[in-house]
């Protein structure tokens, strides 16, 4: 709950920062570059420009309640509708990405916290030490040169599909599930073919801060003495180590999830300008050096809203992981 | 004085090699960022379309651009902005949210507290998308972005000197101070800021790393640095263009710069900290 006063704090943060961005709004709205100046004054007064600044905050806080966000002058549409077509692409990115990452980094912290001071603890070590290094276009760059110029087993990194394949009929908007849902597996194939690397090149980034923070905890609770007791009474090695030690050293592991999340909504930017993704960070990106500001300010706006969805998210996850926590 | 306190730190490096080769890697960095152009064995922005896009050789040590620029020179040339940026941004949010967060710590209290509140969930937010937009707002310039960069470090040191502050307001010699008569500024400035420099000079390693990944990739989406000006994240982004048709030089070479960089100043923050207090190592 308390990331809900953050959220305001962004709205009035993209109201101002549509208010000393270089150009009048007016200007944009008017017919053309040559508009007059009564022209300008009436958009003007249409836009509530002439108002006090306070008056103008209320009627930017009513028209975002509203869900609306504005006009794109790069497409033409509202920010809204924009933002909706691209944000299951986004999302799709970035939720296969934090999968495979938790995948590969919770077993890796816990084999590197079972034997410390080993080979494969000094090899994760290492693993996160240059993970945390590699700036996520390189690597993504780096990853596209292997895989697609040198092996070919990946496809030409642009979009989502090739241009050979139909879209799905859309009902989730996640490609993978709409192909599957339309019985269609080789579009599913080619939807999962162009997924993979930019998933792989952002859970790359992310690995490092995971598997650490999950080796740190394990150590701390297979050292502790509720460990000791389940491992002296004879348990399994999976029970000790996967269903007491790990549940209980889960919980930083997850506040971590929250903050590496976030992080990834970030690092989209870079993902999907690398490999030509139709996101929303990509859409905000190319509004951006356009010169085309509503877009930018939506695009913060969402970005702040899913902050808050993920942070309420990983406040009841905290609830089932450790039944002493309420929210 | 000055040669028992190097006589000490050399004795302290010898039991962490891994801290003495960062160290030594952030002296060689500093030392290309000095003399970068006067060591660069080629113009960085003379192109020659003749040798455009030449893989590595004894001749071009890390091969050409499209335009036939020597891409060893500019990654030479590219360090002191690379530098700079990350050097200027840090040390503005350092300043900054040292002062900020002292006084915060300090006086305690239901400011405190919102601040402490703010900060954290500043700290959670997206940050790179937070720079994006303040470059957008501030414009399109290199200063913008050691500013954006700065900002967005500040709530790394608030939080830290507020924390380090915190656990010191009541102790004797704070007492002491405020009972000889010193103002509460004083207090703060001239006796408690001095005790938490060390341990934020620390975080200020371990931040600059990070610093210098977030500029890099504000001039890899084009924003800040301009072409043909040489840096770092420009050249990947310059570069990404022929990676699908093979030109890895143009990518890796850059990037290898990067990760060195970053490597180094991630080496040595957590070298010192191990030093200052072995107890915060995981």
């Amino acid at each position: 709950m308390s990331s809900l006063p953050a959220l305001f704090g962004v709205l009035v943060f993209t109201f101002l920062l549509m208010r000393v961005l270089p150009g009048d709004p007016a200007v944009f709205f008017a017919s053309g570059p040559n508009a007059g100046k009564e022209e300008i004054e009436v958009i003007r007064k249409q836009m509530g420009l002439d108002k006090p600044i306070p008056e103008q905050l209320l009627r930017y806080l009513y028209d975002v309640g509203r869900g609306n966000l504005g006009k794109s002058l790069m497409t033409g549409q509202s920010v809204t509708t924009d933002l909706r077509e691209r944000l299951p692409a986004s999302l799709e990115l970035t939720l296969t990405a934090l999968f495979i990452a938790m995948l590969s980094a919770i077993p890796l912290g816990v084999i590197a916290a079972l034997r410390p001071g080993s080979i494969v603890d000094h090899g994760v070590r290492l693993l996160c030490a240059l993970g945390v290094c590699v700036p996520t276009f390189v690597s993504g760059l780096l990853l596209i040169y292997v895989f697609y110029y040198l092996l070919g087993l990946a496809p030409d990194p642009t979009g989502r599909i090739d241009v050979f394949t139909s879209l799905p009929p859309s009902r989730t908007g996640f490609l993978t599930i709409d192909f599957l849902l339309a019985g269609d597996l080789d579009g599913w194939w080619v939807a999962v073919r162009q997924l993979i690397l930019p998933a792989l090149t952002m859970a790359l980034f992310v690995i490092a801060p995971l598997a650490r923070i999950t080796r740190a905890s394990m150590l701390v609770s297979l050292g502790s003495d509720f460990v000791r007791t389940a491992r002296s009474v004879g348990l399994s090695w999976w029970r000790v180590v996967v269903t007491y030690a790990l549940r209980n050293a889960i919980l930083p592991v997850i506040t971590i999830a929250g903050i590496v999340f976030s992080t990834m909504l970030g690092a989209n930017v870079l993902v999907e300008k690398v490999y030509s993704w139709p996101g929303v960070a990509s859409y905000a990106l190319d509004a951006l050096l356009s010169s085309d500001y509503a877009p930018v300010q939506g695009f913060v706006l969402l970005m702040a809203s899913i902050f808050v969805v993920v942070n309420l998210m990983v406040d009841v996850l905290y609830g089932i992981a450790d039944p002493r926590v309420s929210i | 004085m000055a040669s028992a306190t190097l006589r000490h730190a050399l004795w302290i490096l010898r039991g962490n090699r891994l801290t003495a080769v960062a160290t030594s890697g952030v002296f060689v960095l500093v030392a290309i960022a000095i003399l970068g152009p006067s060591i660069a064995p080629y113009d960085p922005i003379a192109s020659s379309v003749s040798e455009a896009l030449l893989p590595p050789s004894l001749l071009h040590l890390a091969g050409t651009d499209q335009l036939g620029r020597d891409t060893f020179s500019r990654l030479l040339v590219a360090a002191r902005l690379d530098l700079v940026i990350a050097v200027a941004a840090v040390g503005i949010s350092f300043v900054l949210g040292a002062i900020i967060g002292a006084f915060c710590g300090y006086a305690g209290g239901r400011l405190d507290r919102s601040v402490g509140r703010f900060v954290d969930v500043m700290m959670a937010f997206p940050l790179f998308v937070l720079a994006m937009a303040m470059v957008a707002a501030l414009g399109n310039r290199v200063e913008n972005i050691v500013i954006a960069t700065a900002i967005i470090n500040l709530p790394f040191y608030t939080r830290f000197a507020r924390a380090e502050v915190n656990v010191r307001r009541n102790l004797g010699w704070v007492e002491a101070a405020r009972a000889s008569g010193e103002s509460h500024s004083s207090v703060v400035l001239r006796f408690l800021l001095p005790n938490v420099l060390p341990a934020m000079a620390v975080q200020m390693s371990l931040n600059l790393g990070w610093a210098i990944l977030n500029a890099a990739g504000l001039s890899f989406i084009g924003l800040g640095v301009r072409p043909p000006t040489p840096e770092w994240g420009i050249m990947v982004a310059e570069g990404a263009r022929f990676i699908s048709t093979g030109k890895w030089w143009l990518v890796a070479f850059p990037g290898l710069a990067l990760m060195l960089a970053v490597l180094c100043f991630n080496l040595l923050g957590d070298g010192l900290r191990d030093i200052l207090d072995p107890r915060m190592r995981t």
